[in-house]
């Protein structure tokens, strides 16, 4: 009785058979209630499959909403805060949303399906609030997040190992268009997205033909470095593409207990994401009234002197005032610098503001402090150009 | 532009009208719509039979606000009653009934001391009432987001609790949010005392005696008698539509323009403000300022739409409890009935049949579960013995409030009303064997009749029950509790609104001051 619940507490996720053979260090972490791997060789041989090669996450775990109906681009409309008027079915468009209050309670990507289809891509589950946000509209919700499995391909030769997989015509999809394809009998729908900042694809599919697609996946890959990932290389390239993740870089809002400490898009330098021209939007009221009084927080890209990485760290201002903490911090090799994603007290944070960062690290059981000089960096630490370049290189 | 109103109040019921009158009278120009071919709303004299005339929804006039009657002038306008300070005669089957009459009580069998607990109680509940009673005169204060107007509110309040001396404190505090049947069992012995009082406690809402916030709605009716010695209840003459029709005149006269039969069919909102209304017909009638007396679902899920709203507001106005659970019953009579043990005399008193406190909890047990009460509890008036004009010559009308009948009736309100009708009418025989002869039309308004003719969500008359979740700064909910909306330019002056439902007119003047107060600013 006992060993069916513990083996029902976390799912496996359709690739598990093969994801559980590549595993060399065992290194499992819980995401979403599935099992899913940390690190399968070494966190740099994989960072370097993403920036150098090709590299394969299994990324199932993410929730997913199927939104159908004749009203859907009318209910996502006044769901999030980006107008999307303009998505056309075969592109895909990332998004927030927001509680009356402003607050983010999440972010992630809507792709457009056709046929009034859509599907919403998130991290943490939203299924109550989509629903109640369907009072008053003609649209059907439901989560098929296990019904669809999904891997994430980046790197520069990703395009190439996907075309060598059978993907014809995959180096024709533009940055954030989505398109289906057939390779080896199976469905594939491909968008060109990603959590890294590179050249990347996401494949998403039924989870019957998961073992095939990889299988096809990795042969295709062989002649081009493909390799599996975990998650501790994703989050270095996703740091130095200066993306924020829920739960990390901010508390969203259904999560928030503690009142200040819910976020706002522009508190989380989302400013382009909110097109207050809307006539409606969950928050749209708030974020006006935000916009007219100022923000009270700031989402900041340091570039860190020193190689010690600030995670963690206290932020200071040049007058030694706590104005915010670190939410992320690696040592970046693409951009060869100590960088972090912080949240500070507005107005810090503005582009050439001297800021400190306190890092503590330990050498030999000794703990040791420094101050290092923070510089705040406007946009991505790591923007390689193929990340938009279409059709990408033959790399 | 000249025509164009600066507000536009959406239902001329009677707190629509009083928002109108107070908005007119400084200086603003109104336009009031009402859907009904008459205003009044859900306080008007219909003919249900020809000839025969009765307040077919509200019935006593009790909860008026003497403040409102006199910026009003509703006397002037001709606003006159027809009988104040009604007996109530708690009915028993025996004919031993009890008379109680603000903190006066009499009857067979009623002990020396269960007479003065009587109005030792009614004294203590009134310093209560008075409580209530001062914040009901103003914007309830913001909680969470107030300046120091509300803190100061807040402030006065909570002085005012404590002005009443420690032991009425505690008192307060101990019972304010309990049940009306745990107070009375240990204050009275009488069963049909208690019986009658928990009636009060009842009335009009989805709650037995032992439901929870049963005290605070008694508190809410004692805030109509404050003041008085006897009972505060009072018929007006020419029915309950008088008071609206002197409502009318004294908008009018301040101004205002009432449209009947123009029924609003939707609320515009362009970027988060109103723009004005659209009509039933097709008309659309432009507005920067629309106050809306329809109830808070209606208003909001119906008029503007959740389109135009944010999906948490959506999420609390759709989760407000408005389920009505009273039904009306008008008789047309060809004489008086004789009720048993009662003289001639009493025939114009309000009469109850509540005999005692389980009686009330059975009949509302089976409104919980979907079904109408099978000997239901009633508040009877006879308004043609002290009117006799609301029916043809030697005719009578009597006019009850029948409980529980649950608006949502698992077996639906087209099969249940005629069987319903005549249960009530049974009840009635059983303490006035010969009403069955005297009938000459019988008419049971369920709440889905009410909800339809008088267009209140649920057939709910308080616009949103009653209770502490849904009181004060909570009420109809957090967000639009100080009568403006999240969607700029639309208030609420209903019911629904704080201070509540019974025909009061505060919500309505209430409303009137915070947006004079708000555009002042």
């Amino acid at each position: 009785m006992s060993a069916q619940l513990r083996d029902r507490r976390y799912l496996e996720t359709p690739f598990h058979a093969r994801v559980a053979a590549a595993c060399e260090t065992n290194q499992w972490y819980s995401w979403k209630r599935y099992t899913a791997v940390q690190c399968f060789t070494t966190v740099q041989q994989e960072y370097f499959a993403i920036r150098n090669a090709c590299s394969v996450f299994d990324i199932t775990p993410i929730t997913k909403y199927r939104i159908e109906g004749p009203d859907g681009l009318a209910y996502l409309n006044r769901l999030v805060t980006r107008d999307l008027g303009k998505l056309k079915p075969g592109r895909v468009s990332y998004v927030a949303w927001c509680n009356d209050q402003g607050h983010v309670l999440d972010d992630g990507t809507v792709f457009s399906l056709g046929d009034n289809r859509w599907r919403l891509c998130s991290q943490e589950r939203h299924l109550d609030w989509l629903l109640w946000s369907a009072v008053g509209f003609d649209v059907q919700i439901r989560e098929e997040t296990d019904e669809i499995a999904a891997l994430s391909v980046q790197g520069p030769t990703s395009c190439r190992v996907l075309k060598a997989m059978g993907l014809d015509g995959v180096e024709r999809l533009k940055p954030f268009d989505l398109g289906e394809f057939q390779a080896g009998g199976t469905r594939i729908l491909v968008s060109r997205t990603g959590f890294t900042g590179d050249l990347g694809y996401e494949l998403w599919m039924d989870p019957s033909a998961a073992l095939t697609v990889w299988d096809n996946l990795m042969a295709a890959g062989e002649a081009y470095g493909i390799r599996p990932i975990g998650s501790h290389a994703l989050d270095i390239a996703r740091i130095e593409a200066g993306f924020i993740q829920a739960g990390v870089d901010f508390v969203p809002a259904e999560h928030a207990v503690r009142p200040g400490r819910a976020r706002s898009p522009f508190e989380l330098g989302l400013d382009w994401l909110v097109h207050l021209e809307k006539s409606n939007f969950n928050g749209r009221r708030a974020l006006l009234e935000e916009k007219a009084r100022g923000s009270r927080h700031r989402l900041v890209r340091l570039d860190i002197e020193g190689n010690k990485p600030a995670r963690d760290s206290f932020i200071y201002d040049s007058r030694r005032r706590v104005v915010g903490t670190v939410t992320s911090a690696t040592w970046s090799p693409s951009a060869k610098a100590n960088i972090a994603l912080a949240t500070v007290k507005a107005p810090r944070g503005g582009p050439g503001d001297r800021l400190w960062a306190e890092i503590y690290y330990n050498r030999e059981l000794q703990w040791n402090r420094v101050m290092a000089a923070c510089r705040v960096v406007e946009g991505a630490f790591f923007d390689p150009p193929r990340r938009r370049t279409t059709p990408p290189s033959d790399y | 532009m000249s025509d164009r109103f600066d507000a536009v109040i959406v239902g001329a019921g009677h707190n629509g009208l009083c928002c109108a009158a107070y908005l007119a009278k400084s200086g603003r120009k109104v336009l009031v719509l009402e859907a009904a071919d008459a205003v009044g709303g859900a306080a008007v004299t219909q003919e249900f039979s020809p000839g025969f005339r009765v307040s077919a929804g509200a019935h006593l006039l009790h909860m008026l606000d003497p403040g409102v009657a006199a910026d009003l002038n509703l006397a002037g306008h001709g606003l006159e009653l027809a009988a104040s300070d009604l007996e109530t005669i708690a009915l028993s089957a025996d004919g031993a009934h009890l008379r109680l009459n603000g903190r006066r009580l009499d009857g067979a069998g009623i002990s020396q001391a269960e007479r003065a607990t009587y109005t030792a109680f009614m004294d203590r509940l009134g310093r209560f009432a008075e409580i209530l009673q001062a914040t009901y005169l103003q914007r309830p204060p913001r909680l969470v987001e107030g300046g120091l107007g509300d803190n100061l509110a807040l402030a006065k309040l909570a002085w005012r609790v404590r002005g009443l001396g420690r032991d009425d404190m505690r008192e307060l505090l101990r019972i304010g949010a309990i049940n009306i049947y745990d107070v009375l069992q240990e204050e009275f012995s009488t069963g049909l005392l208690k019986g009658a009082i928990a009636f009060d406690a009842v009335l009009g809402t989805h709650m037995g005696p032992r439901s929870p916030n049963s005290v605070l709605t008694l508190l809410h009716r004692l805030t109509g008698r404050l003041g008085r010695e006897g009972s505060g209840l009072a018929l007006p003459k020419g029915g309950m539509g008088a008071v609206t029709a002197a409502m009318e005149k004294s908008a009018r006269q301040a101004g205002a323009v009432i449209r009947t039969s123009c029924a609003v069919k939707q609320i515009l909102v362009e970027g988060g403000r109103t723009t004005g209304v659209l009509t039933a017909a097709g008309e659309t009638i432009g507005a920067d300022l629309v106050v809306s007396n329809a109830d808070p679902k209606t208003t909001f899920l119906s008029l503007v739409g959740a389109r135009s709203l944010e999906t948490a507001f959506v999420r609390r106005i759709h989760n407000i409890r408005m389920r009505g659970n009273a039904a009306k019953l008008h008789l047309a009579l060809s004489r008086l009935p004789e009720f048993t043990g009662l003289g001639a005399n009493d025939s114009g008193a309000r009469l109850v049949i509540a005999p005692s406190l389980d009686y009330l909890e059975l009949a509302f047990d089976q409104a919980k579960y979907g079904e109408f009460s099978t000997a239901p509890a009633m508040e009877i008036t006879i308004p043609t013995a002290h009117d006799p004009a609301l029916a043809p010559e030697g005719k009578h009308v009597l006019s009850a409030t029948v409980q529980y009948a649950p608006h949502a009736l698992r077996a639906g309100w087209e099969t249940g009303r005629d069987a319903f009708r005549e249960i009530a009418i049974d009840c009635i025989a059983g303490f006035a064997p010969d009403i069955r002869s005297a009938i000459l039309h019988a008419e049971l308004l369920t709440p889905a009749d009410i909800q339809a003719r008088f267009r209140m969500h649920g057939g709910n008359w308080h616009h949103g029950e009653f209770t502490l979740d849904q009181f004060l700064m909570l009420r109809p909910v957090p967000g639009a509790a100080q009568y403006a909306s999240p969607v700029h330019g639309l208030y609420l002056c209903g019911a629904g609104a704080h201070p509540g439902g019974g025909v009061m007119g505060l919500p309505g003047r209430n409303a009137a001051l915070e947006i004079l107060r708000r555009r002042a600013a």
